[in-house]
């Protein structure tokens, strides 16, 4: 047991290490692009760009560089921006990481919750008007795009009916800490929650449905009736805990994708100053300290995840459990 | 045969929709199961074995099946039956178990755990109590170790012991009917002939009958009382297994009989096999669903022969009616 998850944090520390000698090879190893030039900003004096040379380690040898980057990151934590001098990269996307986790764990619990309820409400009535219907609506959820859909929501609950009883209790766009206020945390991102959830409502429900029906055909199923197990508890203990070992790898690999900046477009849309925003906004100033922060962030994030399903996964499915 | 009758089977018919319209799957397949019995049901794949036991489980649940005539429980009618009344006599009254040991048991779950649940399903006992009930009968299965075995997982242990905790499993409500569908076709050779010891013990140790659905007839001729032989659905010949593998009636089953390999004798050069493959159930003929296969075929066969006694059996032929009966065959040592 302990072997295993000391194997499994070497496996964890090694891949992360792999991405960030990628990530850093890739931003300030490109031939023909000087760093130096552009962390020292247009027009530097030769002397700042000897200063800047010497402190980012630019006239020694890769590995050094590597080193020195890596150093800066996380030792020191003094990595600044290319764009907006003296700001600190590190600091800063540790005040975004908590927006983001708020907005994707809370769409996470309505998505797990809802889609779950679809999908086997649908498998149940398979073939009925009620399974048609649900995914259906599961087919709409995929379809809409999230920012418009965000739109929609912000222009009905802030602006057109803002004042009616309905959406009065509507805060203005923005975060509020889960440690200040935690019924302001809860009604800022509610509407967040549910406009990033909808897509992944869709997508789970129609997998889960589909994962259930095959599920009907297993002999296992087939002994579970023969045993006299009603049809409620066929479907929920064997049915639904055979099928949700697919649904938590998909789960896994979503909510780290969305952790590590993929929810994007929600914070945009909503305000929210999360780590997708600044990805965002390094991306399109090209401050590339502020890029190697976020990647590696949001590297952490997927590696991290990964070995949290393979963890549930061991618990879901004992086959995993002795297959090491 | 003796005692009184467990189960009565008359005129079941199953008929599942193929392509749009209803197709007798199983037609009109008639038997009786006396108690402590055990009857066998040979055929070949697609004969309708598996859902002739399945229906008799009320467990065809494909969406527009029809299931008619009768089936008679302990005298009560089970054709029709209400689900949640069928459902407390699945698993406690009749059980059932299956082919392939290695996916008849829900993987993520102990066996133990799954045999405990069959328990608590129909009786109202602790957890423990339970368990305690469950470790026993794997002991008896003949499981070693059995408290240890109630904890692992199905993918941990072999064939055999897996089979033998599906047994156990099926036991565990003491039912009067146990249906078993080819519970050996999975398995390895000695792993078969133990469990069917253990099928042939649970008479004596537990009073059920069994119904024992096989392709094999050297499993029945080890094991059955009396059988029945289904060809493309339909009962082909029925009657005590020693006189049917001794006379045979039914040309089906004297060339079943005949591709069993001899152990004494002269070997074969080759085995007789039976040419062609069986009607499917939508194609089958008017007539005698295997003229297209017989070597007595002559134009009576145009008509579907009914069932006719024919010694101690009942032969699905008009052989022995036109006085013509198949001769008697040399009879193995094994079932005389």
């Amino acid at each position: 047991m302990v072997t295993s998850v000391l194997w499994r944090l070497g496996q964890m520390l090694f891949v992360l290490v792999g991405i960030s000698v990628l990530v850093f090879l890739v931003f300030f190893a490109t031939p023909g692009a000087d760093p130096t030039a552009r962390i020292a900003g247009r027009n530097a004096s030769p002397e700042t760009m000897a200063r800047v040379r010497v402190e980012y380690g630019f006239d020694r040898p890769l590995p050094v560089q590597y080193a020195r980057m890596m150093e800066k990151l996380f030792v020191t934590r003094d990595l600044t921006s290319y764009v907006n001098r003296g700001q600190k990269v590190v600091p800063e996307i540790l005040e975004a990481a908590p927006v983001t986790v708020s907005l994707v764990s809370g769409a996470a619990v309505i998505w797990v919750v809802l889609s779950v309820v679809m999908g086997v409400i649908a498998a149940a009535l398979r073939g009925s008007w009620v399974d048609r219907g649900l995914m259906m609506l599961g087919l709409v959820g995929i379809s809409t795009p999230v920012f418009w859909l965000g739109q929609v929501v912000n222009l009905v609950t802030q602006s057109r009916y803002h004042e009616s009883w309905l959406f009065s209790w509507v805060p203005g766009l923005g975060y509020v800490p889960l440690t200040e206020d935690p019924l302001g945390w809860f009604r800022v991102l509610l509407l967040p929650w549910l406009t990033l959830a909808v897509l992944f409502v869709g997508i789970y429900s129609r997998v889960l449905r589909a994962d259930l029906v095959a599920v009907q055909s297993e002999d296992f199923m087939r002994t579970a009736r023969a045993k006299g197990l009603s049809p409620v508890r066929v479907l929920l203990v064997h049915g639904l805990r055979t099928s949700m070992i697919t649904f938590v790898s998909l789960f896994g690999l979503d909510f780290a994708q969305l952790v590590g900046g993929g929810a994007l477009l929600t914070e945009v849309v909503f305000g929210l100053q999360g780590v997708g925003r600044l990805t965002y906004q390094g991306l399109s100033n090209l401050d590339l300290p502020l890029i190697m922060a976020t990647v590696m962030y949001s590297a952490v994030f997927v590696v991290v995840a990964n070995a949290a399903v393979d963890m549930v996964y061991a618990v879901l499915d004992p086959r995993v459990r002795d297959g090491g | 045969m003796e005692g009184d009758t467990l189960l009565a089977v008359r005129d079941l018919t199953v008929a599942l929709p193929i392509g749009g319209r209803l197709v007798p799957i199983v037609e009109s397949v008639s038997f009786t199961l006396g108690a402590r019995e055990i009857l066998g049901i040979v055929g070949e794949s697609g004969s309708g074995k598996s859902v002739t036991s399945l229906a008799i489980m009320g467990l065809i649940d494909v969406p527009g099946a029809r299931v008619s005539g009768s089936v008679r429980f302990r005298g009560r009618e089970l054709v029709g039956l209400a689900p949640r009344t069928y459902r407390a006599l699945r698993g406690r009254e009749i059980a059932m178990i299956f082919q392939d040991p290695m996916t008849a048991f829900t993987p993520v779950y102990t066996v133990g755990w799954q045999i405990d649940e069959q328990i608590r399903a129909h009786q109202k006992i602790s957890r423990k109590e339970a368990r305690s009930r469950t470790v026993r009968l794997l002991g008896d299965m003949g499981v070693p170790d059995p408290e240890q075995v109630a904890g692992r997982y199905p993918h941990q242990l072999s064939g055999g012991l897996r089979q033998r905790a599906m047994i156990a499993m099926a036991l565990s409500c003491n039912p009067a009917l146990l249906i078993a569908d080819e519970p050996t076709t999975a398995l390895d050779v000695t792993v078969q002939a133990q469990i069917l010891d253990l099928l042939r013990g649970l008479r004596r140790d537990y009073g059920s009958s069994v119904l024992l659905i096989t392709h094999d007839m050297g499993v029945v001729a080890e094991t059955c009382d009396r059988t029945l032989v289904l060809y493309s659905g339909l009962v082909a010949e029925r009657g005590p297994t020693g006189a049917l593998f001794a006379r045979p009636g039914h040309p089906y089953t004297a060339a079943l009989l005949d591709s069993i390999p001899p152990l004494h004798g002269p070997r074969p050069k080759r085995l007789p096999s039976i040419s062609g493959s069986p009607p499917t159930p939508d194609e089958r003929p008017a007539g005698c669903p295997f003229a297209l296969r017989c070597t007595h075929v002559h134009e009576a066969c145009a008509v579907r022969p009914p069932l006719v006694a024919c010694g101690e059996q009942d032969v699905a032929c008009v052989l022995p009616t036109e006085g013509r009966p198949l001769p008697p065959r040399f009879v193995p040592e094994f079932c005389a």
